[in-house]
């Protein structure tokens, strides 16, 4: 493969996207609401109607309303329409022939999908993620060439670090620098490796990207490989998500068919192969270390940090480990330019972040938007606020080590440090919306309960403290608890937060103690006179 | 190398480079609580109990992995190390069953002598009172988990030292237990070679040797190190 | 054809099987080079031939990647995603993260168990139906979610749900 013939793939694509098309979205989300069956029920349609071999009914990735899917668009109009069932095949394609048709039509002008900012979900929902011609279409892979061919890996390293980006796993840590240590770290093998174990409840932002542009993050990791002097990868995905998988695989086999992957890419001296380790269902392996420790087929238990896994990880190698959403953004910007990534966002924290917006909100789905963008923004006007009007009283981000952030607070910009500073994170981007009904020592407890269950068992804190800490909110919940049990659950929370081996336990506690900071009239009226039964 | 100057505890002290902070801080004559820690096996951080302020970095480091380092200043006993020290033993007695009165190890053993030197006097914690087993299957040996600390001192010492790996750990979380072979039934495991390492290398009673009663078990982890230094030098 | 004889094909087939699956999997062994870094990838392709890992199988792999057995079983018992009793005829996962928490998954939970008589994370006694939770199937869209033999069941209705199950179980009203 050279660039001619990647640029002839591309010609092709594009000529063939002059034709009508029906683009169905066939993620996770969508399937469930019945897209699968949609699509062959569009396909007899047009068969029926003698149209199929001018229409095209294309599968594509996550559109993002998944709350209103199945979601079907059609080209070149741009119309959008939501709730789509199998039933409403006739009146698509009549729409798509411009006569009339009564299925809902999604308002494209909506602060959904206006206020959005679509870096890293670009392809989201218009490519078909099975075929990488329809990646190649949209200008993929010529990033990789354009990397090979005239960058050296200092120069790609240094256009990251120009960028301002910083991991999208959570912690926010700056991806340039990580890259530069690993480049620099002595080791006679080093490892890409990319951390698809989403496993915050309430967050697919890695799925989605997965399952609706794999090659995108294949590109990145590819380009990763390339600065910091790496030839084999990994990416470490949830058992829990079959077909970001199943998508995943398709990507590799055909990305090496392509010469994209593997010995010699664009026939350069440049080596890299990308394998996949499946998950087995444990939140912790989102922790660098014990996700190293997984991939070595060993109980998935962190180890402190230093040594990083950047001078010592995979076998004892060198490491780069990135988040999916982190290798996403890589081909944007070595392609537009460090300068234009570091314009969007805030002061400290640039480009976009991609975020779940799930539980009492109108408009569930999946959003990109600009750091710095507020919380109120986010959830009443690209969420629309509740389905039923009842005041929000909070947004839950970071899922398990983040916090509550109550609605009075919903100014604050979306930053990692603002986010910090009132007691949440920024984490890997999942937003949980709760309304008035939303009892938050019941979250607290729901979080910890989580915590336990995860808790790998390794350091003492966290493995008794979560118990402990689970069954005091029990006790409060069940009204046993005493006013001297707060000082005793905060005293603990401050215990796990300092002590604990690794980021699961230490942050364990966030969840109560932001309720605790800001809501803590609820924990207080489960206290009361019948507080005393339990002496 | 050049030997390394640190401060500990306002003392100037000289490491050898390679050296960790905790055999630094032994070295200077300083006592900081260890559990999971044995002189001649690999460190593995866990028991949090070593935990030390270094001046510079935000987080406590714990002194058994943290390599010394040229101008150090390390706290390993302010009020504050005190407290957590004291929280972390109650939440191990809340664990499992430690019953001081009815156990081998009564006046021998590493998780009381802890408790005295950091001076908890009583839990405050629910006790979780789980129910385990004992295990008396070996003809030699038994493991009463009740009184399992989770350090792993008897998987390191067999995996490191005698070099089967009959002990690992199962489960995760608070149901995390250690287990011999497929966790079967210790007097079955095909693996064991009854040489006893696990039982010289475990902190409390949990493994014994059968026959003990109260406070007969002496405690011998240090021969671990003795046979570690033994393997080297080949005697 | 007698009983005894039909007894003695249903057998040899059964035994067939049983020699295909263990085909495979030494294949999937042998793609890994044995290698003891390949534990999990195995044992993921071990549940998914058997169902789930019996004490034979998990000594058998210890085996052939020549790790001891502790560790194996270590490692089987660590993930979640690793069943070390047989699962049920059916099973319906139900989804506890945090959007369909907030969405009443709880509740949804509670009767299920009621309905099947089945505690979560357990299987009846006449290994029908297995009940079981997930952490997060990353289906927050669609809180509350379920997945019930496979197939992912959005916006989980309890009525609705409940029928189901009670039609697949073959019960009646």
């Amino acid at each position: 493969m050279d660039l001619h013939e990647l640029e002839a793939i591309g010609e092709r694509e594009q000529a063939q996207r002059t034709r009508l098309r029906i683009l169905c979205c066939a993620a996770a989300g969508c399937q469930a609401s019945g897209a699968l069956e949609l699509k062959r029920r569009l396909e007899t349609v047009l068969t029926a109607a003698g149209k199929l071999a001018d229409i095209d009914v294309t599968p594509v990735g996550c559109m993002g309303l998944c709350g209103h899917g199945p979601l079907v668009r059609l080209e070149p109009s741009g119309e959008m329409f939501e709730r789509v069932t199998p039933a409403d095949a006739e009146e698509i394609v009549a729409a798509l022939e411009g006569r009339p048709c009564t299925v809902t039509r999604c308002d494209r002008q909506h602060p959904f999908f206006a206020r959005q900012f679509p870096i890293v979900l670009r392809h989201c929902g218009q490519i078909n993620p099975e075929r990488i011609e329809d990646y190649i279409a949209v200008g993929g892979y010529r990033t990789l060439y354009h990397v090979i061919h005239e960058m050296t890996p200092t120069e790609v390293i240094a256009a990251i670090t120009r960028s301002g980006l910083r991991g999208r796993g959570g912690a926010g840590y700056p991806t340039g620098l990580k890259w530069a240590t690993v480049a620099k770290s002595p080791g006679e093998r080093k490892f890409v490796v990319c951390n698809a174990d989403e496993g915050d409840p309430g967050a697919f932002m890695d799925r989605s990207i997965l399952e609706s542009d794999p090659h995108l993050v294949l590109e990145g990791m590819a380009i990763a490989a390339y600065a910091v002097g790496a030839e084999q990868g990994f990416i470490y995905v949830r058992g829990e998500y079959p077909l970001a998988i199943e998508r995943l695989q398709k990507a590799i086999v055909q990305a090496r068919r392509f010469g994209l992957l593997g010995a010699q890419i664009f026939e350069s001296g440049f080596n890299f192969r990308i394998d996949i380790r499946v998950g087995a269902g444990a939140f912790v392996c989102g922790e660098e270390t014990a996700l190293i420790a997984s991939i070595e087929g060993r109980r998935g238990q962190p180890r402190p940090r230093p040594p990083y896994p950047a001078e010592s990880g995979l076998w004892g190698m060198p490491t780069l480990i990135n988040n999916v959403e982190t290798f996403a953004n890589v081909t944007a910007i070595i392609e537009h330019g460090p300068e234009w990534f570091s314009s969007i966002g805030s002061n400290r924290s640039k480009g976009t972040k991609v975020f779940a917006l799930t539980g009492k909100v109108r408009n569930t789905g999946l959003i990109e938007v600009p750091m710095g963008i507020t919380l109120r923004e986010i959830v009443e006007e690209i969420g629309g606020g509740t389905p039923d009007g009842t005041p929000v009283k909070a947004v839950q981000t970071g899922g398990p080590s983040g916090g509550c952030i109550p609605a009075s607070l919903f100014d604050t910009p979306v930053d990692y440090e603002s986010l910090a500073a009132v007691g949440s994170i920024m984490g890997s981007g999942g937003m949980v919306v709760m309304d008035e009904h939303t009892n938050m020592v019941d979250v607290a407890r729901f979080y910890m309960e989580f915590c336990k269950d995860e808790s790998c068992g390794k350091c003492i804190p966290c493995r008794v403290g979560t118990v402990q800490l689970f069954n005091m909110l029990t006790k409060l919940r069940n009204r046993q608890a005493h006013a001297r049990d707060l000082d005793k659950i905060e005293e603990l929370c401050d215990l796990m937060r300092e002590t604990s081996l690794c980021g699961l336990g230490q942050s364990a506690p966030n969840p109560v103690l932001s309720t605790l900071h800001y809501f803590r009239h609820e924990y207080e009226e489960l206290i009361g006179a019948e507080g005393d039964h339990g002496s | 190398m050049a030997a390394k100057t640190l401060t500990i505890d306002g003392h100037l002290v000289s490491a050898r480079p390679g050296e960790t902070l905790l055999a630094a801080i032994r070295d200077a004559g300083i006592t900081i609580p260890t559990l999971c820690h044995l002189d001649g096996l690999s460190e593995v951080g866990a028991c949090r109990l070593c935990l030390v302020e270094i001046e510079g970095q935000r987080r406590l480091q714990p002194a058994c992995m943290t390599m010394v380092s040229e101008g150090m200043v390390v706290h390993t006993n302010t009020p504050r190390l005190q407290s957590y020290r004291r929280q972390i033993i109650e939440l191990l007695f809340a664990e499992r069953n430690h019953v001081c009165a009815v156990c081998v190890a009564s006046g021998n053993c590493e998780l009381q002598r802890l408790a005295g030197m950091v001076g908890m006097d009583h839990v405050r914690y629910e006790y979780l009172s789980p129910n385990y087993p004992v295990d008396i299957s070996h003809p030699r040996f038994g493991i009463d988990h009740n009184r399992c600390v989770l350090c792993t001192r008897c998987v390191r010492a067999c995996d490191e030292i005698e070099g089967v790996h009959t002990w690992d750990v199962a489960g995760r979380g608070v149901n995390a237990h250690v287990i011999t072979d497929l966790n079967q039934p210790w007097g079955t495991s095909t693996t064991c070679t009854s040489c006893g390492k696990c039982q010289l290398a475990c902190p409390t009673g949990a493994i014994f040797p059968r026959g003990v009663t109260v406070g007969e078990r002496p405690h011998a982890s240090e021969r671990i190190a003795l046979i570690v230094e033994a393997r080297k030098q080949r005697w | 054809m007698t009983t005894s004889a039909l007894q003695t094909d249903v057998d040899r087939d059964a035994r067939a099987a049983s020699d295909n699956r263990r085909k495979i999997l030494e294949a999937t062994m042998k793609r890994f080079q044995y290698q003891g870094d390949a534990l999990i990838e195995v044992l993921h392709k071990a549940q998914e031939l058997y169902g789930f890992l019996s004490p034979e199988l998990l000594s058998d792999v210890a085996q052939r990647l020549r790790l001891p057995p502790s560790r194996v079983y270590g490692v089987a018992t660590f993930y979640h995603f690793f069943s070390l009793a047989p699962q049920g005829e059916h099973t319906c996962t139900v989804c506890l993260g945090t959007a369909c928490y907030v969405r009443g998954a709880a509740l949804l939970l509670r009767e299920l168990e009621e309905l099947s008589g089945v505690k979560a994370g357990h299987t009846s006694a006449d290994g029908r139906f297995s009940l079981l939770t997930a952490r997060c199937l990353g289906a927050c869209g669609l809180a509350p979610a379920a997945v019930l033999d496979g197939e992912v069941v959005g916006h989980a209705d309890r009525s609705d749900l409940a029928a189901r199950i009670r039609n697949l179980l073959g019960r009646e009203e």
